[in-house]
């Protein structure tokens, strides 16, 4: 299956009934899957008439604490840009994307089987936080086909949906919003949310580590990227060069304190992604100066090559500036 | 490049045409063998604002491990239906490599000296067995005979789940895929 479809089965598999979306390139196969599937599971399929409407759909959602999950293919930016894959919204994803004073939960899978498991996760962590969650892939997982296998939901108890438009038979009427005028009330609902980030922060940190054990630089990458990285890696392992990479598997929250762990014995840090460096700055923040944090990217919709990463590594190593 | 790992199972190759020579197909068709052989694969197509008969092409790794880049630099082989495609390719197969060439419509001089070249009519062959349009099959036969990625009895059953009862259609794809296996040989 192609990234895109394996996502919209998954989600379909976590139970997901209702979808808003609009076809675009790279991800135009899962709103066509998800048209298809949808009515046979009696769901919804909802076309908008563009991505804006789409998520409007959805309602603020984050400010309403409203459970979603949002799938970002991501292209070339900025604005409409190009149609091959970028990384270029890891900002947007992580460090804000809409107004207000909240995060979303960004899994970041890197193989179209861990696209399917943490999109199960997202549905359920969603429900969980009442809190959206986002699936940050780019063009090139969209496009990709891989095997897939579908396995059951995690299991975990979820609360009880008491945010969902059922008519109030029998129950006091819901009031769902993020209209509050009185500051005083907003400072507290914002404070609610930022209990709950803050618990996600302390419990839903997923990271790899690939053979940091005795390297001296540490590659950080994520989603594709992090694939082609393993590749490189095992080129410059061959030659010697001792090399391993950090993976968030969430870029928010990010995996810091693995940072913090292996910073002191390490040359050098080298972040590499299909961007101009957006996720140099969490880095530097987990390494918090122990070590020195270098950067490769390529942008614009330009897809780096494991030879690439070899080569800037091998040059990292020589120290040649 | 990872073709030196001793005794394990590691393939790529890209495929590269006209849109609608069907290399999307025989990608997928080599991919689908390949999972059902229980390897690792991945498939990724070129995309972009393209268009039939513009220029297509696609990427199969397959392997026994965990694949890392499914992007390649240096294929081990290439699959090559027109002159643009020669063109954008030929520089990019690895030393030793192999690139199977359609010589019904390919006219441009192979520049490098220091790879593996199988040239094959497959347009001509694909009339000869009574269908135009199964070229790629062709193409395809002459690309497992050579490399033994997947059993060739794999691409059978790949062909009879994709053509279900349209006889007419599996019968014709498997003569072309035949016909390339025997010319490859």
């Amino acid at each position: 299956m192609t990234g895109n479809e394996a996502i919209a089965e998954a989600a379909i598999q976590a139970g997901c009934r209702h979808f808003f979306g609009y076809p675009i390139t790279p991800q135009s196969e899962l709103p066509e899957y998800m048209s298809k599937r949808l009515p046979e599971v009696g769901g919804v399929f909802l076309q908008a008439e563009s991505e804006v409407a789409a998520i409007n759909m959805l309602f603020g959602a984050a400010g309403a604490e409203l459970p979603c999950v949002i799938v970002n293919i991501m292209r070339g930016g900025p604005g409409l840009g190009g149609i091959q894959p970028s990384q270029s919204d890891y900002f947007q994803a992580t460090k804000g994307g809409g107004h207000g004073d909240y995060h979303l939960l960004v899994f970041a899978p890197h193989t179209i089987q861990e696209a399917v498991s943490l999109t199960m996760d997202a549905f359920d962590l969603a429900d969980k936080y009442r809190n959206p969650v986002m699936v940050l892939g780019d063009g090139n997982m969209g496009q990709m086909m891989e095997p897939v296998v579908f396995k059951k939901n995690s299991g975990l108890k979820l609360p009880e949906k008491r945010w969902a438009l059922t008519g109030a038979k029998g129950r006091p009427v819901n009031l769902i919003k993020s209209l509050y005028l009185d500051p005083q009330a907003l400072e507290k609902h914002n404070l609610e949310i930022n209990r709950k980030i803050q618990e996600m922060i302390a419990n839903e940190v997923r990271v790899e580590t690939y053979s940091v054990e005795d390297a001296e630089i540490v590659i950080v990458a994520y989603g594709t990227v992090a694939r082609i990285a393993k590749t490189a890696i095992r080129v410059l392992r061959e030659r010697g060069f001792k090399v391993g990479m950090i993976r968030p598997i969430t870029v928010f929250p990010f995996p810091y304190s693995t940072f913090e762990e292996i910073s002191g014995d390490l040359r050098k840090f080298l972040v590499v992604e299909m961007s101009l460096g957006q996720m140099v700055e969490d880095v530097k923040l987990g390494v918090c100066g122990k070590a020195p944090v270098e950067f490769y990217g390529r942008t614009g919709g330009v897809v780096p090559t494991y030879d690439e990463i070899v080569t800037e590594t091998e040059r990292l190593f020589k120290g040649v500036p | 490049m990872e073709k030196t790992a001793k005794k394990s199972l590691y393939a790529n190759v890209i495929m590269a045409g006209f849109g609608g020579q069907g290399l999307m197909f025989i990608g997928k068709l080599l991919a689908y063998s390949g999972m059902k052989n229980g390897k690792h694969v991945t498939w990724i197509p070129s995309y972009g604002p393209e268009m039939r008969g513009g220029t297509a092409n696609c990427t199969v790794v397959i392997s026994d491990e965990e694949i890392g880049s499914p992007v390649i630099t240096s294929p081990q082989a290439l699959i090559i239906m027109n002159n643009p495609s020669l063109e954008a390719f030929e520089s990019r197969l690895e030393p030793e490599g192999f690139l199977f060439l359609n010589s019904s419509l390919i006219t441009q001089k192979i520049a490098r000296n220091d790879i593996d070249i199988i040239s094959i009519p497959a347009n001509d062959i694909a009339l000869e067995v009574g269908e135009r349009r199964v070229a790629n099959m062709v193409m395809l036969g002459a690309y497992i005979e050579r490399t033994k990625v997947v059993p060739k009895e794999s691409i059978y059953d790949g062909l009879k789940g994709f053509f279900g009862d349209k006889v007419k259609f599996l019968d014709v794809n498997i003569k072309a895929f035949e016909r390339g296996i025997s010319h490859s040989e």
